[in-house]
């Protein structure tokens, strides 16, 4: 049991530390690869969830996980960055210090508001839903915190990594509602595509700074 | 009374080990990075002839320099020798057991470095300040770092003591504890940081724009200088047996071990020291300098890990309880 604990809490923990990189990193293929290796270790965590748990859907979802969060979904964005072509660095709104604090904030809170919330909850699922909520949190932050396009899908994906190992850590979500999330996922990518190749049509850039001094149609 | 002797002797010959071995383990690393750049480099006894060089040579004092400025040197290697002496290397059931605690240890790095910060003002030239002042920098973000390094360690073993959190450690099950990976990559980028070693100061370069630990020391020369090289050495040592004692320390003599016990425990202990003196040469090779303004945010992240760290011990204890 404690050895099971264990190699969850592991794989958790890689993940938050993978969000603070997240928010870190300014190089935007770093960032991708980051991003990738959270949804790689999200897909272990699942698996190793399936294992303990003994229900073999569990190993289906960390399939999805794998094979589109950790290969399709940053191979598509890399080829996005490619014909963007925007290989330069990320600019933020606030300094990578004041982020990593506020990450750090929002991490403590995470905690504190699980742990108090779920007394009586098996430790399995207070730990993953401690640690997701700090993913989604810090998911939320990415997202504030880029001006950037791309960074912010990933700040977007990397939120819906944190629901999964929620979903996983609280046993018993339907296959269904993990295979309709990660498609969903998925459309939003290809919207998310579009999206940013209209942006950059219309302003010849990604950053959605330019966005803001938008007011109606005046073309 | 026999064992307090014998504990005694064991914690004179710790302090008189770690001493000995300081110049070579730098030496170590200056050979393997010598050897990877492709030149032969410096045999390892180089650290001791350059020591026993320094001080025959003549003291050339600065004429504004006061008597601070004099008796610092002697102070800073004091202190850092004393620290590295209280770190247990080979055995935990020494002698000054009591008094090796890692706060007590910060609290020791933190005056030798106070006091090279001042004197290396006190001549009143501009590179002295420019060292004293990125040194302060870098501690004022690496201090922390430690101490919640230190921290994360108290909360699983329950005591802040040095052997006694070697004892647990060793006594423990092999465990994949993602606290103590975190809190060791902190560690060790703080130790770099404070050891003035790449990416954050270049140890062996003197160009005035990226120097911090050769700045403060511009000013010394003869038996002063080879104090503060001394302190050097020894603050290398100090960092690594730190790394060993609080995540590897298998292999340390228990507490009531003996003699044999002691011998076999240091065997062990310099392998370990050697092992890791090649690996720093390699990760030196390895890596550029980072700028001056670039440092603050590598030690942070040395702060965010050991956050990190503290705060998934914590939650895997509530979880557990």
């Amino acid at each position: 049991m404690t050895n099971a604990y264990s190699v969850a809490h592991f794989l958790a923990g890689v993940m938050l530390v993978c969000s603070f990189t997240l928010l870190y990193q300014d190089r935007i293929f770093a960032v991708l690869n980051t991003f990738a290796a959270q949804a790689m270790m999200l897909s272990l965590a699942v698996a190793w969830q399936g294992y303990v748990q003994n229900s073999p859907d569990l190993f289906i979802t960390a399939a999805i996980a794998f094979g589109l969060k950790g290969i399709v979904i940053p191979f598509v964005l890399n080829r996005m960055i490619v014909r963007l072509g925007i290989h330069r660095d990320v600019d933020q709104v606030v300094n990578v210090g004041v982020a990593m604090f506020l990450g750090l904030g929002l991490t403590c809170l995470a905690l504190l508001l699980v742990l108090r919330v779920t007394p009586g909850a098996a430790s399995f699922t207070r730990e993953g839903l401690a640690l997701a909520l700090a993913i989604i949190l810090l998911g939320f932050l990415q997202m504030i915190t880029r001006r950037n396009a791309v960074t912010q899908i990933v700040g977007f994906m990397s939120i819906e990594n944190g629901l999964i190992l929620a979903a996983t850590g609280a046993r018993g979500m339907p296959l269904v509602v993990e295979v309709s999330v990660a498609f969903s996922v998925l459309i939003a990518l290809f919207v998310f595509a579009v999206f940013v190749f209209r942006i950059r049509e219309s302003f010849d850039s990604v950053d959605i700074e330019s966005l803001e001094r938008v007011r109606g149609m005046q073309q | 009374m026999a064992a307090t002797l014998e504990s005694f002797l064991a914690q004179g010959a710790q302090m008189f080990l770690v001493l000995a071995i300081a110049p070579a383990v730098t030496g170590i690393t200056r050979r393997v990075k010598a050897r990877l750049t492709r030149r032969r480099g410096a045999p390892l006894l180089q650290g001791y002839r350059d020591l026993l060089k320094l001080v025959r040579k003549d003291v050339v004092l600065a004429e504004n320099a006061s008597w601070f400025f004099r008796t610092a040197p002697y102070l800073i290697f004091a202190f850092t020798w004393v620290a590295a002496a209280l770190v247990p290397t080979m055995a935990s059931g020494l002698m000054f057991n009591w008094a090796a605690d890692v706060v007590a240890l910060v609290a020791l790095i933190g005056a030798a470095r106070a006091l090279l910060a001042l004197a290396a003002m006190d001549a009143g030239t501009a590179f002295g300040g420019i060292g004293s002042s990125r040194e302060m920098m870098i501690a004022s973000l690496a201090e922390p770092a430690t101490l919640l390094v230190a921290l994360t360690i108290a909360f699983a073993a329950g005591t802040t003591r040095l052997p006694e959190v070697a004892q647990f450690l060793i006594n423990q099950p092999i465990e994949l504890r993602v606290s103590f990976a975190l809190a060791f990559v902190a560690l060790v980028i703080v130790a770099l940081a404070e050891n003035a070693r790449i990416p954050v100061d270049n140890p062996i370069t003197h160009l005035e724009l990226t120097m911090v630990h050769e700045a403060m020391a511009l000013e010394y020369s003869g038996r002063h200088l080879a104090m503060i090289e001394a302190a050097g050495y020894l603050k290398l040592v100090l960092y690594i047996s730190l790394i060993i004692c609080l995540f590897l320390p298998f292999g340390m003599a228990p507490i009531d071990g003996g003699p044999v016990a002691w011998a076999i425990g240091a065997v062990i202990y310099l392998a370990k020291v050697s092992i890791a003196a090649v690996a720093l040469g390699v990760w030196e090779v390895s890596i550029a300098k980072m700028r001056v303004f670039r440092v603050s945010e590598f030690l942070g992240g040395a702060f965010i890990f050991s956050f990190l760290a503290i705060l998934l011990a914590f939650l895997s204890r509530e979880v557990l309880r």
